[in-house]
């Protein structure tokens, strides 16, 4: 075959891709562009004089916020240029919203088409063996250009100080290339894993690694930072020194990655993947025999990920406490400062602010456990099980109880991740129990979410969606509630803002019992629906 | 007595109307055959059957029981497969052949030993690694090694080779000798003319045959072949006479069923020197509902 038939068809099949996925890319891009564009103006009026700006770098020079959000500024590039102050608290988690962009955009078309068969039709079609992987990678360029080129145009035109036009164009374009890095990345496992969950699954699980190498490098160690992607997104010095060499280095590293993927996918079968399939048992084991066996064998790796996943992330800001301690005792007037206005520890105000963010993370997992369901139904394998003496609320029942179960899981590791890391470098260890109790508080806002699925699987099943969407709100709110000083109703409209922030604040219970009985409420309503509607397959 | 029991059952998907009035009785020990063209409505039929779609209006009673409010009940006595076999990619055959067996309450291992060397199946491999073929035999295994009442099979056959077509028409047999009841969804018609004491045939969402196969003859068009001394006259004005066709040394025609007793006393009148006639097949029954239903489609278009 000579290497021009390998990709014919590609410009089909791209237009394909582009037709079946327009909307979902529309959303990621608007969102994104919009958000940046939003922050970054609200930006000048928050700063106008320098010693705002100063405040600023007070706050964000410690090792709990570097951790965060990558390596800061020298003072006076925070004095020079507000855009600093803007890249420092928006860039790195940009990019990452850019990463798992990329890797969903090519996971579905990649993986997930050839799951489903519709690679092998097209295949069957004069199309060449590379076209597929060929147009998902021309997507994924396309899509993190126009990013790159409405973000760095938007933020040119706003006109903030020390915002220019090359500036304003090297900061998209090193969000562009970040998720060309991950999405690349996506299209190579895509060929080792054998289903598009492990293959979305594997670049998530690098997306964290690659997030957690960076923190632990940025705080202790910059040669460490220097081997993970995200270590270069941070790297630009933009809109102060202007480095582009991040962006190069990551391009190169795309191609890279790139060559690989089209090489594997140009040696291996159709459907199948690197890691071979394995023999199994003849028969089921005693647990695989009952329904809720069934979800949990079928969900098992995907748990288990995400509880790894937590567990790190808690140890990893849990091991960045220590740096904290030291930091505040060796600045006493810092603590002072800090601990007047609160009453409460430096190390306490970031654990509340962190278990907002670790809760509304494994909320992720459970709302999956939930949507399994919907999946399933999806792929006409609901039928088969309901023909079998099985009712509805026993399924949804076992769904469900095993999403409540994946929140307390997913909080109880997240509190573990954060004590034991911490009470290893800490002088003046966590109280055990106040961890715990500050990651638990959480729980009935996870449920609400929870209960949220359910409602609208068994009510609005093709909307099913909006959860991921009201998820990702929640995030927004935590996120940029502060700089962008929304109304008190749009913060109100997430529920981990009514979650009493202990210990900072004081343990509300009448407020935990109202948000139980709301997510009990939801969930019953979409347990009536659903035991009401017809089901699809 | 009657095991399942479809009244006046009418479905609609928003303004699109699937079925439309349709009646099914399958009585016990019998087997029914539900034959029809794509897309006339017999998996919808067979999802309201497992109440897994809610009824628009009328409904159905398996066992006496209500298909759609009992379900659960229902689902204890039957075994189901569906004409797409979807099945988890991670399982082995052998695991989701457990798991089927189990949810319905019975355990007969040995049966599934069988059936599974009878259906020359690998129980150890990922779903994701079988064919068509293989996952509809997944399903097969896992319907007749677990010990039901009624048997809903939807177009069970369409991935299989004869051979293992074989195998599924003596299973079919076998439970049907038990006393067993089945409805069978098909579109092989040699199958439903073994297997079937009685057909429904559906077209467009509504039931336009139903009986048993010898009612249902009566409907149809026998094929004659016949050789006479004198030439034979006036034939075209007799009723029920279709198709009339000159071969080497005689004519060709169809007979309406009804009719044969008039037109042979008709054709002997000219001395009959050979006859040949053939019986009709449940194919000829389809083919005319077939195009009977494109001259209807035709005339409006
Ligand atoms: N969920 C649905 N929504 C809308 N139309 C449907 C749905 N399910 C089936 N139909 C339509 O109902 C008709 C009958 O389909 P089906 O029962 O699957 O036919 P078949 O006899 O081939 O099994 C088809 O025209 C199909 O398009
Ligand atoms: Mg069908």
């Amino acid at each position: 075959m000579t290497p021009t038939h390998l990709f014919k068809g590609t410009g089909e099949i791209t237009k394909l891709l582009l037709r079946q996925q327009r909307f979902k890319i529309l959303i990621w891009l608007l969102g994104l562009i919009i958000i940046t564009l939003a922050v970054a103006s609200a930006y000048p009026d928050m700063y106008t004089d320098e010693k705002s700006k100063q405040a600023f770098a007070l706050t964000m020079d410690n090792p709990a916020m570097i951790a965060m959000l990558g390596p800061g500024y020298e003072e006076q590039d925070y004095l020079g240029s507000i855009g600093t102050l803007f890249t420092h608290e928006m860039l790195l988690f940009s990019a990452i919203a850019v990463a798992i962009m990329s890797i969903l955009l090519v996971g579905r078309s990649t993986r997930a088409d050839e799951e489903d068969g519709r690679t092998e039709m097209v295949r069957a079609l004069p199309a060449g063996r590379l076209s597929y992987v060929s147009a998902a990678m021309i997507i994924l360029t396309a899509v993190n250009a126009v990013l790159a080129l409405f973000i760095g145009l938007g933020l040119s035109v706003l006109g903030i100080e020390g915002i220019n036009l090359e500036s304003a164009i090297l900061y998209g374009a090193v969000l562009g290339a970040t998720g060309l890095v991950f999405g690349g990345f996506t299209a190579v496992f895509a060929q080792l894993a054998e289903t598009s969950r492990g293959a979305t699954m594997l670049s998530f699980a690098v997306l964290i690694v690659a997030y957690l190498v960076r923190a632990v490098g940025d705080v202790s160690n910059e040669a460490l930072s220097l081997i993970s992607p995200l270590g270069w997104t941070v790297r630009t010095d933009v809109f102060a020194g202007n480095d582009w060499w991040p962006v190069i280095l990551s391009f190169a590293l795309s191609i890279v990655i790139n060559i690989i993927g089209f090489y594997l996918n140009s040696i291996r079968d159709l459907g199948s993947g690197f890691i071979p399939a394995r023999g199994g048992r003849r028969q089921a084991s005693s647990l695989l025999q009952t329904p809720i066996g069934l979800t949990l064998r079928l969900q098992r790796t995907n748990i288990i990920s995400w509880g790894i996943g937590l567990f790190a992330l808690g140890a990893s800001f849990g091991s960045i406490l220590g740096d904290l301690e030291t930091y505040f005792a060796d600045i006493e007037f810092m603590q002072a400062f800090l601990t007047e206005e609160e009453g409460y520890t430096m190390t306490e105000q970031f654990i509340v602010l962190l278990m907002a963010i670790m809760a509304l993370i494994g909320t992720v997992p459970a709302v999956m456990t939930i949507l399994k369901l919907k999946g399933e139904e999806n792929k006409n394998r609901t039928e088969y099980l309901y023909s079998r003496s099985l009712s509805r609320n026993r399924m949804l029942g076992g769904y469900f109880l095993l999403a409540i179960a994946v929140s307390i899981i997913m909080q109880l590791l997240t509190a573990v991740g954060l004590w034991s890391a911490a009470a290893a470098v800490m002088d003046d260890a966590l109280s055990l129990g106040s961890t715990f109790k500050s990651a638990l508080v959480y729980l009935p806002a996870m449920w609400i979410v929870i209960g949220l699925a359910v409602f609208t699987l068994g009510i609005i099943p093709k909307a099913a969606g909006i959860v991921w969407f009201y998820l990702i709100y929640g995030f927004v709110v935590i996120y940029l509630s502060g700089l962008l000083e929304f109304p008190e109703w749009v913060n109100n409209l997430s529920v981990y803002e009514h979650i009493p922030q202990v210990p900072v604040e004081d343990m509300d219970f009448m407020k935990i019992i109202v948000l139980t009985i709301i997510a009990v409420v939801l969930a019953a309503a979409g347990f009536l629906g659903y035991n009401r509607r017809d089901i699809k397959g | 007595m009657s095991v399942l029991e479809v009244r006046n059952l009418t479905k609609r998907f928003g303004k699109f109307t699937a079925l439309n009035g349709v009646n099914i009785e399958v009585n016990e020990g019998e087997v029914y055959g539900f034959i029809g063209p794509n897309g006339a409505g017999k998996s919808t039929t067979i999802r309201v059957l497992l109440g897994i779609l809610k009824a628009t209006e009328g409904g159905a009673k398996i066992f006496g029981k209500d298909a759609w409010s009992d379900a659960v009940e229902i689902h204890k006595r039957i075994a189901y497969v569906p004409g797409d076999v979807n099945l988890w990619p991670n399982l082995t055959g052998g695991e989701v052949i457990d798991l089927f067996v189990k949810l319905r309450g019975g355990n007969n291992k040995s049966r599934r030993e069988e059936l599974i060397n009878k259906f020359n199946l690998d129980p150890t491999k990922k779903c994701r690694t079988y064919s068509k073929g293989n996952r509809q035999k997944v399903a097969l295994v896992a319907a007749f090694s677990s010990d039901a009442d009624l048997y809903i099979l939807d177009e069970p056959t369409s991935g299989l080779d004869p051979l293992m077509e074989q195998v599924f028409q003596e299973c079919v047999m076998d439970a049907k000798s038990e006393g067993k009841s089945v409805l069978l969804s098909s579109h092989i018609l040699s199958e439903v003319e073994k297997l079937c004491d009685r057909v429904g045939i559906i077209r467009q969402g509504e039931i336009i045959e139903t009986g048993t196969l010898n009612e249902l003859r009566h409907l149809t068009r026998t094929n004659l072949l016949v050789e006479t001394k004198q030439p034979i006259t006036s034939l075209n004005e007799l009723k029920g006479v279709h198709d009339i066709e000159e071969k080497d040394q005689g004519l060709s025609f169809q007979v309406d069923t009804e009719e044969l007793d008039a037109v042979i006393k008709h054709v002997s009148k000219f001395g009959i020197v050979k006859l040949e006639s053939a019986p009709p097949t449940l194919e000829d029954l389809f083919m005319r509902h077939y195009e009977s239903k494109d001259e209807v489609s035709g005339g409006v278009s």
